[in-house]
């Protein structure tokens, strides 16, 4: 076992402690006075919503790198960010509405952060069904995708700081004071080891995949 | 010989074939307008068109018209056989590229020159009101949407049900231009027009297209070198 092979499994042990100790860490954070129990779904949401974004850039570079390049791990790396976007846009776009609907009385509403998240939602999306659906070669297909995908998260970022929005803008994560910060932090290291933790293994995975793949068909040939 | 020469080849090419058969124009054309009158007969009730139901409908029929057109632009050199040939030419990729883009912008704003005085009769659009923010808007909204199509109708050319992937794919990508087509088109058609934000929404729409060409550019010369 290598040391990459056992980094994966010890992220996946701090990570699920954390959460475990994360409901109590948030319990420390004060009520917020407008939002009450609901503002804790903060918690949860800005972590998810901010991997998102990173990890669409990371398939956006993983990508390009496997364009250029045409590195296996590149692709892999690529495809394992884009599964992952479409996993934290999911959470990011179901969080979004619990408390969409106690701040502005509305589930959903077409506003730019929203709309530009759902955007790049559906373009990883569509990342995955080209992967699933495009046969062979559609690793490069996915790939332009994935490029082009990772140049709307600039978007989806500063969407609230260039439009009037609902939305609250960037500047409220670090003027957050003091007691609600830490429980920030906190679950933002928690879901950036498993974050780091699924990538690893995902990565390993489909290397095992392909790798297996190859011996079948070498198998076969022979 | 040069990007834009090598590009204007190719643009020849597919204008002569067009020019021939007038089987693209002939049929997007229909499709597109077959399309504006379903949604007239859903948005133009007793006579009186629902209020910015027009510049939907018009970037509706641009993007549908214009996703046939772009599987039917590849599906040609597929059936010829000639999409190798293409790629081995002595031009530089990017030429390739550019030309396809030229003929398909320029079946596009002949189709949407028929189009939109249509959707001005049908939803009773002013199309007088700013008829040059009105071109631009379509312009900038049209080499948007055409620039991406162009790169991924290329790719899919070889791949398992292309004529499904294509939408799948260029309608999520393309959204960010529809969306502002619709809002520029929105607010000079609307009853209380707002033509400096229409203005904005222009202004948007042309980064975006420099943003969409100059990665398509780059994609299309690494991806189509094998």
């Amino acid at each position: 076992m290598t040391a990459g092979n056992r980094l994966a499994p010890a992220l996946l042990i701090v990570a699920a402690g954390m959460f475990l100790a994360a409901p109590f860490v948030i319990d420390t954070a004060p009520y917020e006075s407008t939002m009450g129990l609901v503002q804790r779904i903060f918690y949860f949401h800005v972590p998810n919503a901010v991997l998102m974004i990173l990890t669409s850039t990371l398939c956006g570079v993983a990508s390009a790198i496997y364009i250029v390049g045409r590195r296996p791990v590149a692709d892999y790396v690529a495809l394992s960010a884009a599964e992952l976007t479409v996993v934290l846009g999911v959470i990011v776009l179901l969080t979004g509405p619990l408390w969409a609907r106690k701040s502005w009385g509305v589930w959903w509403a077409w506003e730019p952060r929203l709309t530009s998240t759902l955007i790049m939602w559906l373009v990883f999306s569509s990342y995955l069904l080209l992967r699933r659906f495009g046969g062979a070669g559609s690793e490069l297909l996915a790939a332009a995708v994935g490029i082009f995908g990772a140049v709307l998260s600039p978007f989806v970022y500063w969407s609230v700081n260039m439009w009037r929005t609902l939305h609250p803008t960037t500047s409220v994560l670090p003027t957050l004071p003091g007691p609600m910060a830490g429980p920030v932090i906190w679950c933002s290291v928690a879901f950036v080891l498993l974050y780091v933790a699924v990538i690893l293994l995902r990565v390993r995975l489909e290397s095992a995949r392909t790798t297996l793949e190859r011996a079948w068909l070498l198998l076969e040939e022979d | 010989m040069s990007l834009l020469s090598g590009a204007w080849i190719i643009a020849r090419k597919d204008f002569l074939v067009e020019v021939r058969s007038r089987e693209m124009i002939y049929t997007t054309l229909f499709f597109a307008v077959s399309c504006v009158l379903v949604f007239a007969f859903a948005f133009v009730p007793e006579g009186k068109p629902i209020p910015n139901a027009a510049a939907g409908v018009l970037w509706v029929a641009i993007a549908f018209s214009g996703t046939l057109a772009l599987g039917r632009a590849f599906e040609r050199e597929r059936q010829g056989e000639t999409l190798r040939a293409l790629i081995l030419a002595p031009i530089e990729r990017a030429s390739v590229y550019l030309g396809k883009l030229i003929a398909l912008l320029a079946l596009m704003a002949v189709m949407e020159v028929l189009l939109v005085p249509v959707i001005g009769l049908l939803f009773h659009a002013p199309l007088a009101r700013a008829p040059w923010l009105l071109a631009g808007l379509l312009i900038t909204g049209t080499i948007g949407f055409a620039s991406v199509g162009t790169l991924f109708a290329a790719m899919l050319v070889r791949a398992q049900s292309r004529d499904v992937l294509l939408p799948v794919v260029l309608y999520p990508l393309t959204i960010p231009v529809i969306i502002l087509g619709v809002q520029g088109t929105g607010l000079i058609f609307a009853a209380e027009p707002n033509l400096a934000l229409a203005g904005n929404a222009l202004s948007m729409l042309l980064f975006f297209d420099a943003v969409f060409v100059i990665l398509a550019l780059w994609t299309f010369a690494h991806v189509m070198r094998d």
